[in-house]
């Protein structure tokens, strides 16, 4: 299997009058983590909504594998998970149960490792308690159970550690250091940083 | 303002990309969900959902049953004359009933990213589309078709016309949820959508609404409602083939 690469070249964007997107050219290999600095209103959500084809941008290209993405988008999508700033939950279901449906759209996933990953964000205790009941911070923790349940080549994460905790921090960082571990690439925005634990980091600032 | 990392020499094959992600995929110990898989737990997640806020099933079924009692009282309460009216009373009801609960079908999954994440699962969205738009009409359409038997014997009809009623609006509603499914998804981007849905739906529904009428007609004067029926079903099979590839489209949309 030859390695998945990343690469994105002179993408422009505009949305109105606004020039978001300046010509961003970068290219991520196998184990290696971007991270994408910038002011807020800069366009790190716009880059990543970009990257994972949601956004058509007006100049440039995306290429996955050498291969345009817009040529094969569902075998694109099939091989990346795209976390935005709001956990997508259901607030009428519970922890378990918005994973299991969310989850299970994707791939085949059985009940004891739905529970080993709840466990692993620390959700144990309240993974049966409806999502409309918990905090931000535990959103957060069931969505970052999703990468744990997701190995796929391409994570792209929108300010991963908003309202987490200096555990649930940690514990970010050990998943993008396992993602980068096992040849797997991320690509992160970013405010104050990802967790000293993460190697293998590029930095990658948008002017505002 | 960025950078390269390192240049590559080497030009790469074109390589499948999707045996790439498969290999990657079972290389960690994970199979990925077929499209019926998919489907399935996107109709199941919207039937959980909807039990846990039942409220919003009656509401239609409510509206319904209102605008089949105000006909008698505005109009005459002879139950001849209102026999006779029965099919257009039963239908305009269904219709608008149907309407009421469409703005409901992808609002919140727009609003908190579920349909994003469906964009990007890597499933077909318009199977996905499907399943939303046939648990919607099990939520919604099925309820109404059980119900217009009993809203037109309320206006005097004849027991003997229940079969076909029953039969006329169940079929019809498939291709109403179809329709409007489209008629939703266009309409995600705005905030107050209910009278623009209403009015991109309602001339897409006329159709339905004629044969519709019609073999409820043909159904309480004892006649063969073949003709008007098959109609029904032709437009339903229709929209099965179409309204979710164009629901997917806008839903696409949107979401830039």
């Amino acid at each position: 299997m030859p390695p998945e690469r990343l690469e994105v070249e002179n993408l422009h964007l505009w949305r109105g009058e606004r020039h978001v997107l300046r010509g961003v050219h970068f290219t991520l290999a196998c184990g290696a983590c971007l991270e994408v600095w910038g002011a807020n209103g800069s366009g790190k959500t716009t880059l990543l909504r970009t990257l994972c084809g949601l956004v058509y941008p007006e100049e440039g290209r995306v290429l996955w594998n050498g291969a345009n993405v817009r040529r094969d988008l569902p075998a694109f999508h099939a091989a990346l998970v795209y976390l935005g700033h709001e956990p997508p939950l259901k607030s009428d279901l519970t922890a378990r149960e918005n994973l299991h449906y969310w989850i299970g759209v994707r791939r085949h996933v059985g009940e004891e490792e739905l529970g080993a990953a709840l466990a692993r964000v620390g959700a144990q205790g309240w993974c049966e308690r409806l999502v409309r009941t918990l905090s931000a911070g535990q959103r957060r923790r069931v969505a970052l159970a999703s990468l744990a349940l997701l190995p796929v080549p391409l994570w792209l994460l929108d300010e991963p550690t908003t309202s987490l905790d200096a555990e649930g921090r940690e514990l970010v960082g050990d998943l993008i250091r396992e993602q980068l571990e096992r040849g797997g690439m991320v690509v992160a925005a970013v405010h104050q940083g990802l967790p000293q634990s993460v190697r293998n980091v590029t930095r990658l600032d948008l002017a505002a | 303002m960025s950078r390269r990392e390192g240049t590559v020499a080497q030009a790469f094959p074109p390589i499948d990309a999707s045996s790439a992600a498969v290999a990657a995929s079972t290389a960690a110990g994970i199979r990925r969900a077929g499209a019926l898989e998919a489907a399935r737990l996107a109709l199941l997640r919207d039937l959980q959902l909807a039990f846990r806020k039942r409220g919003q099933l009656v509401q239609p079924l409510a509206f319904f049953a209102m605008v089949t009692l105000l006909f008698p009282l505005a109009i005459s309460p002879e139950l001849s004359r209102l026999r006779e009216l029965a099919p257009g009373v039963v239908w305009v009801g269904a219709l608008l009933g149907s309407l009421l609960a469409l703005e409901f079908l992808f609002r919140d999954d727009a609003h908190d990213g579920t349909l994003e994440q469906y964009a990007l699962s890597g499933q077909s969205l318009t199977a996905l589309m499907f399943a939303k738009t046939f648990a919607h009409w099990l939520l919604t359409g099925l309820p109404l078709a059980l119900m217009a038997p009993l809203a037109a014997l309320s206006l005097g009809v004849a027991a003997t016309a229940i079969p076909g009623i029953l039969l006329s609006v169940a079929v019809g509603s498939v291709a109403l949820s179809l329709i409007g499914s489209i008629g939703a998804a266009l309409t995600l981007g705005i905030k107050r959508s209910g009278a623009l849905l209403s009015l991109l739906t309602l001339p897409l529904s006329l159709p339905v609404l004629i044969f519709g009428a019609r073999a409820t007609q043909l159904a309480i004067h004892g006649a063969s409602l073949l003709a008007p029926l098959e109609l029904l079903g032709a437009l339903a099979v229709l929209g099965i083939t179409l309204a979710p590839l164009a629901a997917a489209a806008a839903v696409r949309i949107s979401l830039e």
